[in-house]
């Protein structure tokens, strides 16, 4: 046992362990299944703990499903929550009348594990403004299935510092199943997130390492990309390596206020958009029914130029003439070793441009595809974006000149053959301990 | 000798007289018109509302009586909770004062408690109040610390409940106009959500703009500022006239349209739209006082909210049924409602102001879309 548990914390919990195994048994004899019977205090009991929590602190939570009709929240450093597993320790907040999350965390050092989140009105997991934060272990989840009424985010880590979401699982989300926003050192790895619009989101972050996750039977698999409009800017360096991105088909569902994820294409892989310094590598990502891989900028509203971007209502908050805060083209990113396949074979028809560009093409589209936009006052020499592509298989490709009017196409992928400096691996203290612990190296090359 | 002996008592009687005359000079001070308040600044915080001694007695009609030293204020614009009567009380130990701050919540001594207390009718025949809860927030060194009381039914004593249980509220007012709804009452760690700015809990009413008012003490008619610092609770205060005083919302003869919404907006709204507040990372900042589009967001998707009525901008010029702020005002759906905490029932009135408002609004229409 560490020497960091708060005995009594433990202590309460296990004197309130008995009660509840007494209203189980109650609940039990009356019903056959799994108890889910909530002692009418749980609510109040849990809240109230993680409120009293000290630093060091570990909140245990039995098996059972419990529950909740408000938003629990932490504020308090140094505490992990810990289930008996993601589908045997249930917060149900089906019904919620108050509050937007299920779980509120604000607090450094926090680590949540073997617990699973349901129902919870809009984001199921929240976490702000932390440092040290892990996620391990944890679904959330709607359980009715893909529903523009369903919150957006199943986990939201915003605003965080070393991060690391690892084998948890997402479904339902109107937006994104695992989001990454504004957060700096990130590891996403081994996670499964489906039936979501998005898959994975990672927006306006810097130095992301996403591996070996899945993403499957979402409307899009995962997006990497800056936004305006949001604080902190110049989200960069995220390596995607050895995911399975594959038949994210499902319908898109979000509702119009979430914009820009509202208009993507159903069948969307995995895009890339409005970043530098993007590496994508070791992939399979087949049979996603609009495009496997899609390298575009960010329309702010207006046009290209600088100039025209910062009078864009969209972008004028952050976006100033001479200010480079929010950039909207693609630098730097490199696609390589991917095995990609089968996508295409019909476009969301829901978005014209895709639909016409299908049609144009006979049908379908290619594996990749790239809007060739580049900044104007870039040289106008060949690539200047460095976009760079090679050893993809058979992956057909397309910059289909978002810019000059769909008029100078380019097909033939020969003109993106370059190669970009390998990005480094991103380390965070949660991941370098377990490295030392095990000695197995540099675990994500 | 007998003389003399007789002259010593005197002597000393005059001793003691001096001595009782300053005792009486400085206890005016210590224990006069701060008389009786006791101060905790560190844990454990009194269980009970009454060990801090702010009060005398218990709550009639949702009046408390006030210990001495003890200041009622009121807001300009304050925030709306449920159209609960709100009751605002300042104590600030002997010889501290509050440093004026232009612009922001004034600097407060350590040991300053404010006190808020929430009442609604009890009775629709009496129309007599029961007060539901006093929340206090005390400047201790090291932060403020929020500590909610919960009041009893029979108003003789209040419990402090850092998660307080929800309160049934069921009134028909003099109009006719019905209440009835579940009064949730913020935890201690929802008290941050609204208090908290850059991590750092402040109170949020206590600034120039919203005190710059008359009160109605016992005395007479006063500004409020020039009477905190005639008790000595404000130091480095211009004149009122010179000083920034927020319209307020509801009073046409006391600002345009646009400065009562504005000031509604951040009475209502700012405490987290703005940067370093809790809704900081959204970019909206509704605290500025000034209309300004990109930071009110005119034309903006709301980066991290679900479903809003199948709206697509935060705010559409002229077009409120277009406009998200609106639709977030008008509801109580949780995840829709706005403010996410402290607003169980839609506030006609205030809706309404803020619906002329965006009516009255130039500008973009935000494409053809148009938010439907």
């Amino acid at each position: 046992m560490p020497r960091n548990i708060d005995r009594t914390a433990s202590l309460r919990f296990s004197r309130y362990r008995s009660q509840l195994a007494w209203f189980c048994s109650l609940s039990l004899a009356g019903v056959a299944g799994s108890c889910s019977h909530t002692p009418v205090d749980m609510q109040k009991h849990l809240q109230e703990q993680l409120i009293t929590a000290k630093p060091g602190a570990i909140i245990e939570i039995p098996e059972g499903k419990f529950h909740f009709d408000r938003t629990l929240s932490l504020t308090v450093d140094k505490v992990t929550i810990r289930g008996k597993g993601m589908d045997k320790t249930v917060l149900s907040f089906a019904g919620q009348k108050e509050g937007a999350q299920g779980l509120l965390v604000k607090a450094n050092d926090f680590t949540i594990e073997d617990v699973g989140i349901e129902d919870s009105a809009g984001d199921a997991l929240t976490v702000q403004g932390g440092t040290n934060i892990i996620i391990r272990r944890v679904r959330a989840e709607w359980t009715r299935g893909a529903n523009a009424g369903n919150g957006p985010y199943a986990i939201y880590p915003v605003e965080c510092k070393n991060l690391l979401v690892e084998d948890s699982v997402a479904r339902g989300a109107a937006d994104a199943g695992i989001y990454v926003g504004q957060s700096e050192n990130v590891v996403i790895r081994r996670n499964r997130s489906e039936y979501n619009v998005d898959g994975y989101e990672i927006e306006n972050s810097e130095n992301v390492d996403a591996y070996e996750n899945v993403a499957t039977h979402n409307t899009g698999g995962m997006g990497v990309f800056n936004l305006p409009n949001l604080p902190r800017q110049g989200g960069k360096h995220v390596r995607v390596f050895r995911n399975q991105i594959v038949d994210n088909n499902t319908a898109n569902f979000a509702p119009v206020s979430l914009g820009p994820i509202h208009d993507l294409p159903t069948g969307t892989g995995i895009y890339v958009m409005a970043i530098k310094d993007v590496e994508v590598f070791g992939n399979k990502i087949q049979n996603n029914n609009t495009v496997n891989v899609f390298l575009i900028h960010y329309d702010t509203g207006v046009g290209d130029s600088l100039q025209e971007t910062a009078s864009s209502p969209i972008t004028q908050q952050i976006f100033k003439p001479g200010d480079t805060h929010y950039y909207p083209f693609l630098q730097q990113v490199y696609v390589h070793d991917n095995d990609i396949s089968g996508g295409g074979k019909s476009a969301d028809s829901r978005i014209a441009v895709m639909k016409q560009m299908a049609e144009a093409l006979g049908g379908s589209l290619p594996d990749i595809l790239y809007d060739g936009r580049v900044d104007p006052a870039w040289a106008k020499k060949a690539n200047s974006g460095q976009i760079c592509l090679g050893n993809n298989g058979a992956a057909s490709f397309l910059n289909f000149d978002a810019a000059g009017g769909m008029k100078h196409p380019v097909h033939d992928v020969k003109n993106y053959a370059c190669t970009l400096p390998a990005l480094p691996a991103v380390s965070i203290p949660s991941v370098a301990a377990e490295v030392s612990r095990t000695g197995s190296g540099d675990l994500a090359r | 000798m007998a003389r003399g002996r007789r002259f010593v008592p005197g002597l000393q009687s005059i001793l003691l007289l001096f001595v009782a005359c300053l005792a009486t000079f400085f206890c005016a001070c210590d224990f006069g018109f701060h008389r009786g308040v006791r101060l905790t600044l560190e844990q454990p915080f009194p269980k009970k509302l009454s060990a801090w001694h702010l009060f005398a007695g218990s709550a009639k009609n949702g009046q408390l009586t006030p210990n001495t030293g003890v200041l009622p204020y009121d807001l300009n614009t304050p925030l709306f909770s449920d159209y609960a009567d709100k009751y605002r009380f300042v104590w600030m130990p002997a010889g501290t004062s509050a440093e004026y701050r232009e612009d922001a919540t004034f600097e407060f001594p350590v040991g300053t408690i404010l006190a808020k207390s929430f009442a609604f009718p009890l009775d629709d025949r009496t129309r007599e109040q029961r007060l539901i809860e006093t929340r206090l927030l005390v400047r201790t060194k090291s932060a403020w610390v929020p500590l909610p009381y919960m009041w009893n039914a029979s108003q003789t004593e209040s419990t402090l409940q850092m998660v307080p249980d929800p309160v049934h509220i069921h009134y028909t007012e003099a109009d006719g106009r019905p209440h009835d709804f579940t009064y949730q009452i913020p935890n201690t760690n929802e008290c941050h959500e609204c208090h908290d700015n850059n991590k750092v809990l402040q109170p949020i009413g206590p600034k120039a703009r919203n005190l710059n008012k008359d009160f109605l003490y016992q005395d007479g008619l006063a500004n409020q500022l020039a009477h905190w610092v005639k008790v000595g609770y404000l130091r480095g205060a211009p004149k009122p006239g010179t000083a920034p005083q927020a319209a307020k919302w509801d009073r046409p003869e006391s600002g345009s349209l646009s400065a009562r919404a504005l000031a509604y907006l951040d009475n209502n709204c700012a405490h987290c739209h703005q940067p370093g507040g809790t809704a900081g990372y959204t970019g909206v900042d509704l605290g500025l006082g000034h209309f300004d589009a990109a930071k009110f967001g005119v034309c903006k998707h709301p980066n991290s909210a679900g479903n809003m009525g199948d709206r697509r901008y935060d705010l559409v010029p002229g077009r409120p049924d277009d406009s998200i702020l609106v639709y977030r005002l008008e509801s109580i759906a949780p995840k829709v409602v706005m403010p996410q905490i402290g607003r169980d029932v839609a506030h006609t009135e205030g809706v309404a102001l803020i619906r002329e408002w965006v009516t009255s609004l130039q500008g973009s229409s935000c494409g053809s879309v148009g938010g439907r």
